[in-house]
Formats: C-alpha cells, sequence, structure tokens
C-alpha cells in the first residue's frame, strides 16, 4: 500500500517524522484528510490536532498552533510555529493554563491550552 | 623584599586573576557557539520546508501581494540591524555597525530614507550616543534568540511594509547580520528581505530542491491569496529567526576569540613580569651581597688600621 511521508516540523525543531496511511488535519476552510495520492494541496492550519495514522497502525497526535500544510509526490510536510506531540504535553499544567486563560479572558491562550488538552487527551 | 619586586609580584597577581575570567568566559562562550549551531541546524527543517511552499506558491499562482510587489518608486527603506547585547566580543558588534553604515549610505545615495530598526543594546548605543533616531528597538535576546523574539521583531516590521510609505511605512525590507561562515570567520552581511524577488526565494540552500518541487499544481487551502497571507509573514519570522541565530552564533564565536586572544596576552604579561621580577630579586641579592662583603671588608680596613 502506498504511504504517504510525513515531517512535522515547529519552528525551532523537528517534531515527528516517519510513514503514514493518513493524515488529518483542520484548515481554515475545515478538516481535511490526507491519504497517499492525494492532488497537491497547500492549506492554512488552524489551530488544531493533527491526527496521523502511521503505517503500522499507530496513531500520533500533535497539537499545533498556527502553520500550514503542504503535500506533493506522497510527502507531506506540515510546518507549525509550534507544535506539540500529545505524548509530550503535561495535562495538568495545560489544565492550569486554561483556568488561567479563562480568568483574564485570553481567547489565544484559551484556544492554545483546549487544543493541548484535546490532543493530549484524546491520544490515551 | 624591594620595593620593586613587590610592585611585580602585585602585578602579576591582578593579571592572573584577569587571566582566570577571561578563560572562563572563553570557555563558556566555546560550549555555547556548539549550542547555538545546533539552533541553526534545528530551524533549518522549517525554513526549508517554508522556502520550499514559497516558491510553490508563488510561481504555481500569479497572485499580486503587497510583500512581493516591487514598488514602482521606492522612497523609504528600513534597516534591521543586529548587534550584541554585552560586549567583550572584538570586533563584532562594531562591524555589524558598520556594515548597516555603508547600508544605509547606499539607500541614501538611492535617494530612500532610511528607518533603522535595531536588536541589541551595543547598537543602541552606538545610535544613542549619536542622537541618530531608532524606530524601534529590541534587546535582552542577542545570545539565546527564541521563535517567539523573531516573531516579536519581524510583526512590525512587516506592518511597515504592508503600509503606504506614505503614511509612515516602508517599501523594502534590509536585514543586516553576521553570518556564521566557520569557527573562526563571521562576516557582516545585508540581505533584502522584502520585495521578495523570485531569485531571493530559492536563498534558503535549497535551489535545486525547489526547482524540482515547485513543478507540482498546488490546490489551495482556502485560496491561493489566503495562503500568501498566512505563508508570507511566516517566511519573513523564519528568515529573521535565522538570521537571529547565525548572529548569535557569530557572537560567542567572536567572543570566544577575542577572549582567547586576552588570556593569551595575559600569559605573555605575566611571564614578562615574571622575568622582571626575577631580574630585580637577583639585583637586590647581588646588592645585599656586595653590601656585606664591603661592610666586611672595611671592617677589617679598620681593624688592620688601628693594629
Amino acid at each position: 500500500m502506498a504511504e504517504i511521508h510525513v515531517e512535522v516540523v515547529a519552528a525551532d525543531r523537528s517534531i515527528w517524522s516517519g510513514e503514514a496511511a493518513m493524515v488529518i488535519a483542520r484548515t481554515m476552510s475545515g478538516d481535511i484528510g490526507i491519504m497517499p495520492s492525494h492532488e497537491p494541496v497547500l492549506g492554512v492550519l488552524q489551530s488544531g490536532p493533527v491526527t496521523v495514522r502511521t503505517s503500522d497502525g499507530g496513531t500520533v497526535v500533535v497539537a499545533v498552533h498556527g502553520g500550514f500544510l503542504s503535500f506533493a509526490d506522497n510527502k507531506l510536510s506540515v510546518l507549525a510555529e509550534i507544535a506539540e506531540l500529545a505524548e509530550e504535553i503535561d495535562v495538568a499544567r495545560a489544565e492550569r493554563a486554561l483556568e488561567r486563560s479563562k480568568a483574564e479572558a485570553d481567547a489565544g491562550a484559551e484556544r492554545r491550552a483546549e487544543v493541548r488538552l484535546a490532543a493530549a487527551t484524546g491520544a490515551h | 623584599m624591594g620595593a620593586q619586586i613587590r610592585v611585580y609580584k602585585r602585578r602579576i597577581k591582578t593579571v592572573t586573576a584577569t587571566k582566570k575570567i577571561t578563560k572562563a568566559m572563553e570557555m563558556i562562550a566555546a560550549s555555547r557557539i556548539v549550542k547555538a549551531q545546533r539552533q541553526v541546524a534545528a530551524s533549518s527543517p522549517y525554513a526549508d520546508e517554508l522556502t520550499r511552499a514559497v516558491t510553490a506558491v508563488a510561481t504555481g499562482s500569479n497572485t499580486k501581494h503587497p510583500l512581493t510587489t516591487e514598488a514602482e518608486n521606492p522612497t523609504r527603506a528600513a534597516v534591521l540591524l543586529v548587534t550584541s547585547d554585552r560586549g567583550l566580543a572584538g570586533g563584532y558588534s562594531s562591524n555589524a555597525i558598520k556594515a548597516a553604515d555603508r547600508l544605509t549610505e547606499r539607500l541614501r545615495a538611492e535617494g530612500k530614507e532610511v528607518d533603522s530598526y535595531i536588536v541589541g543594546r551595543k547598537g543602541l548605543a552606538y545610535y544613542g550616543f549619536r542622537e541618530r533616531t531608532v524606530a524601534q528597538s529590541w534587546t535582552g535576546f542577542s545570545d539565546s534568540p527564541s521563535y517567539a523574539d523573531a516573531k516579536a521583531v519581524a510583526t512590525p516590521l512587516i506592518e511597515s511594509v504592508l503600509t503606504d510609505s506614505a503614511e509612515g511605512g516602508v517599501d523594502e525590507l534590509y536585514i543586516v547580520f553576521t553570518e556564521f561562515v566557520s569557527m573562526m570567520t563571521q562576516s557582516p552581511v545585508d540581505r533584502r528581505l522584502l520585495p521578495l524577488a523570485i531569485s531571493d526565494k530559492a536563498a534558503g540552500g535549497e535551489g535545486d530542491l525547489s526547482k524540482s518541487q515547485a513543478l507540482a499544481l498546488y490546490e489551495f487551502e482556502p485560496s491561493a491569496e489566503g495562503v500568501l497571507d498566512a505563508l508570507l509573514p511566516r517566511y519573513v519570522e523564519s528568515r529573521i529567526y535565522n538570521a537571529l541565530l547565525q548572529a548569535a552564533a557569530s557572537e560567542h564565536a567572536a567572543r570566544r576569540r577575542a577572549m582567547k586572544s586576552a588570556t593569551d596576552n595575559a600569559e605573555d604579561l605575566i611571564k614578562s613580569l615574571t622575568r622582571l621580577a626575577n631580574a630585580a630579586r637577583q639585583a637586590d641579592i647581588t646588592q645585599e651581597i656586595s653590601e656585606i662583603v664591603g661592610g666586611a671588608s672595611a671592617l677589617a680596613d679598620a681593624n688592620a688600621g688601628s693594629d
């Protein structure tokens, strides 16, 4: 079966790379699922979890804040200013951040914390 | 102990203390270069992918964007100068400042007004002393910049490029920073960031790769304009981030070299002072001996006379 080579890179480091069967991400115009031989696409991402179904049946979830994806020749790059692997996320800290951002009515921070939580808890 | 030796001993002690400090700074700088280089390497996948994406959009669509369109008659330019926060790095900051001055001269000769933006306390102090106007400045992160710092620098610059030049915006954006060529060589360079020229886009070092990739016909989500709107500011941020990281690596390399020559000089100084102190001690001993011998023979002469 065809595979996609996926690279998830943040501005200051490479987050994850490997082969995948499908990648689901949230663009400005809605969720997009990318499977092998998808047409070349360049999309702007919203803050949200990016789900990678790896070719060995596993799932990798990355919380992405701002960025985009580009797909061509069965190669997918997810570029994000900030990105975290779900298992790297400290749930307690994200919860605290959510509380704090709610108290301060900081919509951006609230959204970031929600995405982190969604990515971290959805993976388990 | 003679007065002369005491003076020499004291100077040797102070030079030794200074040497210890410069040696420590040299070693700290050396370890930080490696860290800074690793950061440059860690940021390059993002920069490469971004370059590829920008090239794809620019060639795959003929959308006009303020950040890629050359002004017909550019009248105002912004220059971002990257210097260090701290000194003791040899000519690092002053070389970058000189390069910025040359660029500013050139732009003025072309009839453009120049807005100066400065990163680093040293550059800010230089401009402050000469009472030149600084449009905006950032300090406190020159030795280990984060992406958030680069973003903070880039945001007002992009805004000012997007603003019409009649309303205080600029037509062109230049950046002056010290390129990290190798451990021994760092050279100040000036680059034009905006507006992007097609040839500039491959300047990320991935020229061949981006050419072959650019052939794919992309579909844009939500639209080519939307993608460009989101992509170009990120591209500028990433270029600025890369410049800041290289400048940080250069700063540490320059500081290491400066501190190494300071340590070497201190060693030479200690050596020559030790020689002088030894000579002074020898002179003291010789003098004492000749005094004793002189005194003894004077006594012997006096005794011989009384007999």
